[in-house]
């Protein structure tokens, strides 16, 4: 099996518009790697490597996190629409005010006690996940004279491969930061960049409880037999 | 179906993907077991305080626990291996994860390839991963025959004490070779 390329939906990794990408891109052409059986295989990690409250990030600490309680779903696919089944998710994000629980975050916005931002889940056998969580705010960053990052939550993907690795980071919709984001629009594509952006759901919302946002994620396909059966609600 | 691109890991990477037990592609103290460990810098050779790296590897039989391994899923030769390793680099750049010498793999035309651990770097300021392999002598195979000669050492592991040693420079003077897959 080979996984098929997809080079042009991913940033370059030399991009003017975020500075720090200057020293931290290799100026050598990369080297074509055939797909080999340690490229085809990756780690299967399983609920050992799941906490009982990890996938709700409300519920981590004495008391509820500050702000917007929301609901993020969706599924992992390949780019054929096959479902990724019972694969390890990452996520971690800041808090309502834009703040990350993390050492080198002090810009003067407020620390939440009740919330650290980081969360874990695995897919079901439909490539489904769900967390709840608190929507995050955006905040400044030194890249250029009144930088602001949109809100948005980071995912980190492990698929079935090692060739299907990803990271990437999850929008929300309409914001009006989006214009002035150099890692936004990193990605050349319009089509690719939307896959970013998630979706308002209300008949995922809890009422009185909970807004909702579906976030799909789509890793690369292969040319292998379906492992799983096909879907087909794209 | 377009795939999701590829965005970078940013600063505070720290929050979500440090593992305890992230460096231990095998328990500690299993036989065979040593540490590779590096620094990872940026183009002026500054350290990279804020990086991740991944590794991917066969046991040492040459397996994996893997059902799209052609040759079957194994069962790993030694207990408690993991395949997998993470790491974020500190302060000064460094970087290490404690495994146990891979086995031999084919290459995609049967072929055995050299011994050989692949890597992930992520970081702030890379809006992708970068892919690497580790290798532990200068035995050659079909992938470090497509790396120019005077670049295959960028993917030689050197001996230490305790291990092997392997820098990752992401760019300039004795820049490691990087690959698209």
């Amino acid at each position: 099996m080979i996984y098929r390329p997809d080079f042009d939906v991913h940033p370059r990794l030399d991009y003017d518009g975020y500075k720090s990408t200057a020293l931290r891109h290799p100026k050598q052409p990369l080297i074509a790697l055939p797909q080999s059986f340690t490229e085809i295989t990756g780690p299967l990690l399983g609920e050992g490597r799941l906490g009982d409250l990890d996938h709700d990030l409300t519920r981590q600490h004495d008391g509820e996190p500050q702000g917007q309680r929301i609901i993020v779903h969706g599924r992992v696919l390949d780019s054929d629409g096959r479902a990724v089944p019972q694969t390890l998710l990452e996520i971690w994000q800041a808090n309502a005010a834009g703040r990350y629980q993390h050492v080198i975050d002090n810009w003067p916005a407020p620390l939440d006690p009740n919330f650290t931002g980081l969360g874990r889940t695995l897919t079901d056998n439909d490539g489904r996940y769900r967390f709840t969580t608190i929507k995050p705010g955006a905040y400044p960053w030194k890249n250029h004279h009144n930088a602001w990052r949109p809100a948005h939550i980071h995912f980190s993907l492990f698929g079935r491969a090692f060739t299907q690795r990803l990271v990437t980071q999850m929008y929300f919709p309409d914001d009006p930061l989006f214009p002035y984001d150099p890692i936004f629009n990193s990605v050349p594509d319009e089509k690719a960049r939307q896959r970013m952006v998630s979706r308002f759901d209300l008949a995922s919302t809890q009422p009185d409880w909970a807004l909702a946002f579906e976030f799909d994620i789509v890793l690369r396909g292969s040319d292998a037999t379906p492992f799983e059966a096909e879907v087909d609600d794209e | 179906m377009t795939t999701t691109p590829s965005q970078t890991v940013g600063p505070y990477l720290a929050i979500g993907l440090n593992w305890d037990d992230g460096p231990f592609v095998a328990p500690e103290g299993t036989a065979g077991g040593f540490w590779i460990r590096g620094r990872l810098t940026d183009g002026d050779g500054n350290a990279v305080p804020d990086g991740l790296i991944e590794t991917w590897q066969a046991d040492p039989a040459g397996r994996f626990d893997h059902p799209d391994d052609p040759r079957g899923a194994a069962a790993p030769s030694v207990e408690g291996f993991r395949g997998f390793g993470r790491s974020a680099t500190d302060r000064n750049g460094e970087w290490g994860v404690y495994t146990l010498r891979p086995g031999r793999v084919p290459d995609v035309d049967g072929a055995p390839q050299a011994p050989h651990i692949d890597v992930s770097v992520f970081a702030r300021g890379m809006l992708h991963r970068v892919v690497t392999r580790i290798y532990f002598s200068d035995e050659t195979d079909s992938v470090l025959a497509g790396v120019p000669p005077e670049r295959r050492h960028t993917l030689i592991a050197t001996p230490t004490d305790d291990g092997y040693r392997f820098d990752i420079r992401l760019q300039g003077d004795g820049e490691t070779a990087f690959f698209a897959l």
